[in-house]
């Protein structure tokens, strides 16, 4: 297909979203990530049974703690796609991309550049 | 085991906001399996604050140790030679283990991660239930294993009461009654004639009616 998506985009492999933990998105954000988001596949389709509906409340958990503490929970998300719908995964990343833009970058980057000076 | 449940993050910075230097302290065992205050909700929480400070411009240091238990001595000695790099620890253990660490170590200030609950058991991950109100004086052998003391919002011992409907509780309709589920489980065991006998006035002084308990036990002791 060759379908292109944004380059800024790093993808980190997991055997099962259900393998994301909470402090995976944390530690992404405190090495300075500007978003977080996983990809699943469709729920009711989980190879084991119910990874990606963990993943998807674990998102839900790291999004509140983010609004918490200052970060924005909008900056995480869930997406749910088949193993053979290419087109959707670049078009969420893209959709992620282009949201991530709009909110600008995360604060606790900044923040360490301004704590560093 | 001990259940907890974790504190509103809120409350935990409010809490911490003016030290600068703050080891959280989490315990392996009954709030690791409720999923409270275990390796895994301290690396959470140590994560959170390190961000929510730095956000703040705050310079704060945050560490993170998970002992086997908080509430021996020999587990707290293993932060004996660390703790005086701390103004302040933040226990993701039970009450006890918050006391005994402020025990051990006077100078430093100890604060709760988390609000310890009750007696419980795992019902199903996410789902924890009271089960036991540590009352010292165990009378499950005649209610066929079910406890009045802690399940039975009345705590009687003759029960149910009046407010007994088709086997729920007068405060909850999803409540169970525990003294239908007395009567349904001695029926069960063919064991009702343990129902009809009158329970006594129970002793009390064994619970917190006595005031702090202790157990002493010779044969262990050193
Ligand atoms: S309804 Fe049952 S459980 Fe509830 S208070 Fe009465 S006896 Fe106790």
């Amino acid at each position: 297909m060759r379908l292109e998506y944004p380059s800024n985009i790093k993808i980190i492999r997991i055997p099962c979203t259900g393998k994301l933990d909470i402090i995976h998105i944390l530690r992404a954000f405190e090495k300075g990530a500007d978003g977080v988001y996983a990809v699943g596949c469709l729920e009711g389709s989980c190879q084991f049974n119910n990874g990606n509906i963990r993943s998807r409340k674990r998102i839900e958990q790291a999004k509140k703690l983010l609004d918490t503490i200052g970060v924005g929970g909008e900056r995480v998300a869930m997406y749910n796609l088949s193993s053979g719908e290419g087109t959707h995964f670049a078009s969420y990343a893209k959709e992620m991309n282009e949201k991530i833009q709009k909110i600008g970058p995360n604060p606790i980057k900044l923040a360490k550049k301004r704590m560093a000076a | 085991m001990i259940i907890a449940d974790k504190k509103p993050i809120e409350e935990i910075i409010e809490a911490i906001k003016d030290y600068k230097k703050i080891l959280i302290l989490g315990c392996n065992e009954c709030v690791t399996v409720c999923e409270a205050g275990g390796k895994k909700e301290v690396e959470i929480l140590a994560s959170a604050l390190r961000m929510y400070f730095l956000n703040q411009s705050k310079d704060v240091k945050i560490d993170e140790k998970t002992l086997e238990r908080q509430c021996d001595h020999e587990y707290l000695e293993e932060i004996r030679n660390t703790v005086e790099n701390y103004d302040s620890i933040l226990s993701l253990a039970c009450g006890v283990g918050v006391q005994f660490t402020a025990e051990k170590y006077h100078s430093t200030p100890v604060f709760p991660g988390v609000n310890t609950c009750f007696l419980g058991a795992t019902e199903e991950r996410g789902v924890w239930v009271e089960r036991c109100q540590a009352c010292g004086k165990c009378i499950l052998a005649s209610t066929g294993g079910i406890c009045p003391v802690s399940r039975c919002a009345k705590r009687i011992l003759n029960g149910p009461c009046g407010g007994s409907s088709k086997g729920k509780c007068e405060i909850n309709k999803d409540l169970a009654c525990a003294w239908q589920l007395i009567i349904d489980r001695l029926k069960a065991l063919g064991k009702l004639d343990e129902y009809e006998k009158i329970t006594p006035i129970k002793d009390w002084s064994t619970d917190r009616a006595g005031g702090p308990r202790k157990v002493i036990r010779e044969d262990v002791k050193q």
